[in-house]
């Protein structure tokens, strides 16, 4: 953070000035330009060694105890193991420093072994050998003394050793393929150019002849964005200078694919090449649970400085009678007497913290860590969350936030690849009106014979076929699909089956795959690009090229992309291909009206549309857009900037050609899914970049809006009819009236007329509603946008850019109510999103595996978020909220007896336990009965859990680990400490209690508090398990073994190596007194008794829905989850604005009912695909066709 | 795959993207076990506190602990227990003189008597008990100023005592036997009860001072340092006398199975007391006839050497003679708590059938059939 911004700044100036450049020049091959070019500025870069093991052998200790007592709890652990070193206190300082030791040797340990393994990882990769011209001969050398300047040789499946300009490949184009899996997970090909004047240079030899140099910025992070500057000195001409861009940059970590060789130049070395600017630990989230286990610390923290505070002051009231303070019996040494009396009271303050810390145990820490890092394996041993298609489970990243899983309140998802399928499959094109369907498809397997054509129109005419060829053909051409001609390719597959050999279309965009595919179907095959030149196989079977002129890639913003090319009687064209919102606009001729109306309508049966528009080019034209993209091109500032003018320029005046619609299926059980949640309470969003029309179709497939959900619009459309300022308060009006009217209506019993509303928003409106404020008097939309959302079931933004999604889900995390937050993706558009949300989930999907490495936990398919949420989430919630209230009671518990004690021993300090019982208590007495606990705790069910997710609402808004819970558990532990202490006082008060008239001592009456300690809080915890398995039995009774075990050892010997032998038969002697058994057994059972009758009395009176749902299972002795019906167990007398979505039965059973109609026999899906997507999406569209009205 | 190398992460990463079709094996060995326990399907028994389930659990703790609630009451009850105060700072109180005028190196032993009476007799063994109050053995300071393995007889400890014994470590330059605090201040008043017959005469009460520590302490924790000579004396030599003992660890008593560090008074004055208040075993009165009883009812005079002082921190001395049944003494806290908490067990009970009664058929059966 700010740390580092100053350490770099630091290390600026002390490696010198040079890095205050903002661009390098690199010296290709180290040889120095002709003389009188430039002054030559000698830079130093780092060699290519990479670095990421945190430690050495020599600062391994320092180092590493520096990073564990940065942790708040530690350093408070060490500060109190000190106090105890200094000064003169009751406990040994082995009862902190043990524990502490362990922790932190356990830790560094862990710490030290990964590290080691970097360190292996380092060496190995430091010391890969690469190959290196010099001097016209090919040099091995190790990878880390690679040097900037260095021109390397690269061979096939070979990674590249650093960040590299690419000088020549084996291909005669100077094209390359490689595959940045290991960079940003995209798994497909990508073709990277080498400068067009180097490309000759392809042998070692030619290569030395090679004088240039190469200016470029200087190292940035991003891995998709490069600028430079290549300057080829010929003889004694001036420098031709060529633009160098990211397609010529071959980065560190990608590996070299089906190119037999390449040459480049290495331009960024070492932890200067941009996988290593990328390599950084994401910034850790925190839960809610560990907020509140926090804030609850700090009240004991506050409880404990109060309990050191109120006995220090006591002590020295106490102390006022000197005979107190010093009886005959019991005289102070010298330097005691002579230490000063604030030196002693604060010592004494001191002691008490230390006497009473235990009340912050260490353990609880490695408790709660142990229980999420083993916790989360039962999410990756989940086997419902395995996906046979893609041979992955569930994947945790962070385990951290498993408990925040069964906290989510609002869902963000994602539209492609997350509710749908990112399946792409070609259904229509649309040429000047006239429809075209490939037929017979299914599966999205061809049938022989596919080739014909079904027109749905009448036959167009002469010109309208030209057109038609065209559209084709633009089709064909305006794509950076790649061809590939063997039988495994990563990534997407599809078969060509030309008859000669296999081969596939593979792109980094599943739509552009349909497309050509499609266009196959309709008879043009799109071969191959060879020599810049694409050949085409037509109708006719003969072979058409076109040379390949200009690209002008898509982009996210601009939402189309363009080709230029040349056809093989020479005319230019210039292909493009985009969105309608982006196309519409820039045409000028072609038959719009009808083509939109085809768009439009294939929009709303959630079909991804895109327009095919062209212009003919004269050469003139062609001319001047080399020239501009040349000058944008080679700019090296802003180059971005630059470009998008220069597209702007160039993509306007357009012939509409026509429109294509690809489908994209929804994913097995998503409506299920979102169904589900939200029956559990949870709001769905879905942001989306598709448009408005698909979006809400998709939406309505899902249920995300339903029959009777009333559509709100807040879109550009409505915003231009009216200003924003007056849309947005309409719109609360509504919400807020019938809001209104509902809390009235669900007591005079008309619930079921509630009306729930789904919002539509897009991009360019959000941007307008964030927006500060300019004059100040309209400056809280985003508080009534608020608003409006949180009376809104479902909420739809499209058009979103990236940025924008996680603008989204930061607005709501940081709105007034602070809920949690899940975001859910597939694509590198999630990532900003799922970094942004409280908890982030990757989907792994078709587009590479960047959101799945980014989230926190990664999930094969939208469908498994249902039990990840419903069922783990609410698990490891309540495991994790028990774990943390029972270690605040059990501490008390232990705790409190000790504070109690001060009062009868003077205020000494003097403990009631003795040192082995102080160490042990929470290491070994009660530690592993809830750590068994909070893993395999389950109050109900897995299956009632899921299906019946509205008892996701018991647990919801941090339910368990509200302050009247956390107090309520306080006092019981406090009246348990009080019970056991004054329990065994009474039964101490100066008299015996043994047969043989003995006496016993302070010793024994710790023990037996202790005794009834460690049974009372042990068996309160049994009290809490709803899920006794044999390791439960056995840890229970075991620790409770252990305990009578130990305690018979650690009094039945003479340590030798103690220097007191206080213990000595104390436990034993306890034993053989029956009074002591009949008051341990009293006091255990006064301590339990009320937790008990007051859970007895809740569970009868006022139970929960979990607890009614428990009751029927015991009643239907748990086979209750096959035949009854849920939804009657619920609760009657829920909160009024709960009621709509508590009783799903009246809702939801009619549309129920609708659905599956339309969209019942998933089998026959595909094939009835257009009729029935027709008839379940246009009344799904007249569902929402009522919208409102103001 | 050097880059892959880089972190471990990215390796999996790349692995599982790259694995494709051709790791089908992979792929099948990544499936997760069909485990019970990985599934969280471990068979188990699910209880549920309800109101149904503990009613009878309530009932049997009330039935069970009434009856032995009025069992332990009762046997308190039946246990005699006599509590002598004689500190002396009342002036009409016999040792209000031996109180008043005491020092530390007093010549002469200060001798006082009290008078009582028995209304009913002791029968059984009979424990004399002498009584502390406002006496802080549970001090931090005091209870750890002491040397266990001295006490065990350790000579090295013999001669060079633990550091915790400070202030009473040395004296004089030599160390202390037995050093520390808890020693040091061992109670030193001698008591002789007298048995006064109606006919006048005075009868000496048979006061045996065995048994009145623990066994373990007496035969393991404490024992005394073995040398060459099996004279104590000699063995004790070059150790200087805790300063407010009046003769050396090895004068304790006559009997040398009950002299220096098992000497059974130390022992139990070794004990520290969990409370101020606390009374420490001090002989016990042994039943020698089976016809009469041990204390018959009559008059009794205590005699005390009155030298331990208490009255420089408000501290009372008592002498207690206490019958002991099985329970130990005179306690009616357990009797009265047993019948306190099963009578609550019970009307809990009773309020719980009724509540079950109420609601709970209502909160599970009955919405289940509408």
């Amino acid at each position: 953070m700010d740390f580092n911004a100053i350490r770099n700044l630091i290390s600026r100036y002390c490696t010198g000035e040079e890095n205050w450049v903002d661009s390098r020049t690199v010296y290709i091959g180290h040889r120095e330009p002709p003389p009188g070019t430039e002054a030559y500025i000698p830079q130093r870069f780092p060699d290519n060694r990479i670095v990421s093991s945190k430690y050495t052998f020599w600062n391994f200790v320092p180092k590493n105890l520096f990073e564990q007592f940065r942790r708040i709890a530690n350093f408070y652990f060490l500060i109190i193991f000190l106090v105890q070193l200094i000064i003169d206190t009751p406990t040994s300082p082995i009862t902190s420093g043990l524990p502490l030791f362990f922790v932190i040797t356990v830790t560094a340990i862990k710490q030290g072994y990964e590290d080691w393994l970097r360190h292996k990882a380092d060496n190995a990769v430091n010391q890969c050998p690469v190959h290196i011209i010099q001097h016209g001969k090919v040099v091995r050398k190790q990878s880390h003394k690679l040097r900037v300047g260095d021109i390397v040789l690269v061979k096939e499946d070979e990674t590249f050793p650093c960040d590299l300009i690419l000088l020549s490949t084996s291909r005669d184009d100077g094209t390359c393929f490689v595959t940045t899996a290991s960079l940003d997970g995209e798994s497909s090909h990508k073709t990277y150019y080498a400068v067009q004047d180097t490309k000759s240079f392809n042998t070692e030899q030619e290569l030395d002849t090679l004088r240039a140099t190469i200016e470029c910025e200087q190292p940035q992070p991003d891995l998709y964005k490069f600028v430079g500057r290549i300057n080829i000195y010929q003889e004694r001409d001036e420098p031709i200078a060529r633009p160098l861009g990211s397609e010529n940059v071959l980065l560190r970590g990608a590996t070299l694919k089906n190119t037999e060789y390449v040459y480049a130049v290495a331009i960024y070395t070492g932890m200067e090449t941009k996988m290593a600017l990328n390599y950084q630990s994401k910034s850790q989230k925190r839960s809610a649970v560990e907020k509140s286990m926090n804030a609850f610390l700090i009240v004991y923290l506050c409880i404990l400085l109060s309990k050191a505070l109120i006995n220090t002051v006591l002590k020295y009231v106490w102390q006022a009678n000197p005979n107190r303070d010093e009886p005959w019996y019991n005289e102070k040494t010298e330097s005691e007497r002579q230490r000063h009396v604030l030196i002693r009271a604060f010592t004494d303050f001191l002691a008490f913290m230390v006497l009473f810390n235990y009340i912050i145990p260490v353990s609880m820490y490695v408790t709660v860590e142990m229980q999420k890092f083993l916790g989360s394996y039962f999410i990756t041993w989940d086997e419902e969350m395995f996906d046979d298609e893609i041979g992955e489970g569930a994947l945790v990243n962070t385990s951290d936030l498993n408990e925040e899983l069964g906290q989510v309140e609002y869902i963000f998802t994602d539209k492609t690849g997350t509710l749908t399928e990112n399946n792409m499959e070609f259904i229509e094109c649309c040429v000047d009106g006239h429809v075209y369907v490939p037929h017979a498809i299914c599966n999205g397997q061809i049938l022989p014979g596919a080739l014909g054509i079904d027109m749905i129109d009448s036959s167009p005419g002469p010109d309208g076929k030209e057109h038609e060829e065209l559209f084709f053909r633009a089709l064909c051409l305006c794509h950076t699909v790649q061809v590939k001609e063997e039988e495994t390719v990563d990534g997407i597959k599809r078969g060509i089956h030309q008859g000669k050999g296999t081969s596939f279309y593979i792109s980094s965009s599943p739509d552009e795959v349909a497309l050509v595919e499609g266009m196959k179907r309709l008879g043009f095959t799109y071969l191959r690009l060879k020599d810049n030149h694409m050949e085409i196989l037509n109708r006719e079977d003969e072979i058409e090229r076109f040379e390949l002129l200009e690209v002008l890639n898509f982009d996210s913003v601009r939402r189309r992309m363009s080709v230029i090319v040349r056809s093989g009687t020479g005319e230019l064209y210039l292909f493009c291909k985009g969105a309608d919102s982006s196309i519409f606009p820039r045409v000028i001729s072609g038959k719009v009206e009808q083509v939109r109306a085809r768009v439009e309508h294939n929009a709303v049966e959630g079909l991804r549309t895109l327009c095919v528009a062209y212009k003919l080019l004269t050469f003139e034209e062609y001319q001047d857009i080399c020239q501009l993209l040349e000058t944008a091109k080679l700019a090296l500032q802003e180059r971005d900037k630059k470009l998008a003018e220069a597209y702007d320029a160039i993509e306007r005046d357009f012939i509409l050609l026509g429109a294509t619609a690809v489908e994209d299926r929804l994913q097995d059980k998503a409506a299920d899914t979102i169904e589900s949640l939200h029956k559990a309470g949870m709001k769905v969003w879905v942001l989306t970049g598709d448009k408005m029309e698909t979006a809400a179709a998709t939406c309505y497939a899902s249920k995300l809006f339903r029959r009777s959900t009333q559509i709100l619009e807040l879109t550009t459309k409505r915003t231009e009819e009216q200003n924003l300022h007056d849309v947005l308060f309409d719109l609360s009006r509504t919400v807020l009236r019938q809001h209104g009217s509902l809390t009235r209506d669900t007591f005079s019993g008309l619930s079921n007329e509630f009306q729930d509303y789904g919002l539509i928003i897009d991009g360019a409106t959000l941007t307008a509603v964030m927006k500060p404020d300019q004059d100040g008097s309209t400056g809280n939309y985003k508080e009534i946008f608020l608003e409006i959302c949180r009376n809104c079931s479902a909420v739809l933004c499209c058009r979103m850019a990236p940025l924008q999604k996680a603008q989204i889900v930061k607005l709501i995390k940081f709105s007034k109510e602070h809920p949690i937050t899940l975001a859910i993706g597939d694509g590198a558009n999630d990532v900003s999103m799922i970094l942004e949300a409280h908890v982030g989930i990757g989907i792994m999907g078709k587009e590479g595996r960047q959101a799945a490495r980014n989230s926190d936990y990664a999930i094969p398919k939208f469908k498994h978020l249902k039990k990840m949420l419903l069922v783990h989430g609410h698990y490891y919630y309540i495991r994790i909220a028990e774990l943390v209230q029972y270690f605040f009671y059990k501490n008390v518990c232990f705790i409190f007896p000790q504070f109690l004690y001060q009062f009868f021993c003077g205020f000494s300090q003097q403990p009631l336990y003795d040192t082995a019982y102080l160490t042990l208590y929470n290491i070994s007495f009660t530690s592993l009965p809830i750590l068994l606990y909070s893993l395999i705790e389950q109050h109900i069910n897995m299956d009632i859990l899921k299906r019946d997710p509205s008892l996701y609402r018991d647990i919801a808004k941090n339910s368990l680990l509200r302050w009247r819970i956390f107090i309520y558990w306080t006092f019981l532990g406090v009246f348990d400490a009080v019970v056991f202490f004054f329990g065994a006082y009474f039964l101490f008060d100066n008299t015996t209690f043994t047969s043989n008239g003995q006496m016993f001592g302070n010793w024994t009456f710790g023990t037996l508090v202790f005794t009834v300690l460690v049974f009372t809080v042990t068996l309160k915890l049994a009290l809490d398990t709803h899920y006794w398995t044999w390791i439960n039995h056995f840890v229970i009774w075991g620790s409770l073994l252990f305990y009578v075990v130990f305690s018979l050892l650690w009094g039945g010997i003479i340590w030798p190596f103690l220097n007191y032998q206080r213990m000595y038969y104390v436990f034993m002697q306890m034993l053989s007194s029956g009074p002591a058994w009949l008051c341990i057994i009293l006091l255990i059972t006064v301590s339990l008794l009320p937790d008990v009758v007051k859970k007895v009395m809740c569970r009868a009176l006022w139970p929960t829905t979990t607890e009614r749902i428990q009751n029927a299972d015991k009643l239907y002795q748990g086979h209750l989850s096959e035949f009854t019906p849920l939804s009657s167990l619920h609760a009657s007398h829920h909160k009024a604005a709960d009621a709509h979505h508590l009783n799903p039965r009246r809702s939801e059973h009619p549309s129920k009912k609708l659905m599956y109609t339309h969209w019942g026999g998933g089998a026959d899906y595909c094939t009835f695909s257009s009729s029935f997507g027709h008839l379940g999406l246009h009344s799904a569209y007249s569902w929402g066709g009522h919208e409102t009205s103001v | 795959v050097m880059a892959s190398g880089y972190s471990a992460k990215e390796e999996d990463g790349h692995h599982s993207g790259a694995l494709g079709p051709a790791g089908g094996a992979a792929v099948r060995s990544r499936k997760p076990d069909n485990t019970a326990f990985k599934q969280q399907r471990l068979p188990a028994w699910q209880p549920i506190l309800t109101a149904g389930t503990v009613l009878p659990a309530f009932f049997i703790i009330g039935l069970l602990f009434i009856p032995i609630g009025i069992g332990l009451y009762v046997t308190s009850n039946n246990i005699r227990e006599l509590q002598i105060d004689y500190t002396g700072t009342e002036s009409s109180s016999p040792c209000f003189a031996c109180s008043q005028n005491y020092s530390w190196n007093m010549t002469t032993p200060c001798v006082c008597s009290v008078s009582f009476s028995l209304d009913q007799p002791f029968e059984s063994n009979v424990f004399m008990y002498y009584g502390l109050s406002n006496f802080y053995q549970n001090h931090r300071r005091y209870v750890k100023s002491r040397d266990d393995s001295q006490l065990n007889g350790n000579l090295n400890s013999l001669k060079e005592p633990s550091k915790e014994c400070e202030p009473y470590r040395t004296n004089d330059g030599k160390p202390i036997a037995p050093c520390g605090a808890i020693a040091n201040s061992l109670f030193n008043d001698t008591l002789a009860l007298y048995y006064n017959d109606p006919n006048g005469t005075e009868t000496q009460i048979q006061l045996v001072k065995r048994g009145i520590a623990w066994w373990t302490d007496k035969h393991v924790k404490f024992r005394n340092p073995v040398g060459d000579d099996s004279n104590l004396t000699a063995i004790f030599q070059g150790t200087a006398k805790p300063v407010n003992w009046q003769k050396p660890v090895y004068e304790l008593d006559s009997d040398p199975e009950n002299n220096g560090f098992i000497n059974e008074d130390l022992i139990v004055w070794m004990r520290t007391a969990a409370l101020p208040t606390f009374r420490k075993l001090y002989r016990i009165i042994e039943k020698n006839s089976s016809t009469s009883p041990t204390l018959p009812r009559g008059n009794y005079t205590l005699k005390i050497t009155y030298n331990y002082p208490v009255r420089s921190f408000e501290g009372r001395k008592r002498m207690i003679l206490s019958t002991i049944s099985w329970m130990g003494g005179k306690n009616p806290f357990l009797g009265i708590a047993y019948i306190t908490v099963g009578s609550i067990c019970f009307f809990l009970g009773v309020v719980l059938l009724i509540i079950h009664h109420k609601y709970g058929s209502r909160s599970s059966s009955a919405d289940l059939t509408h």
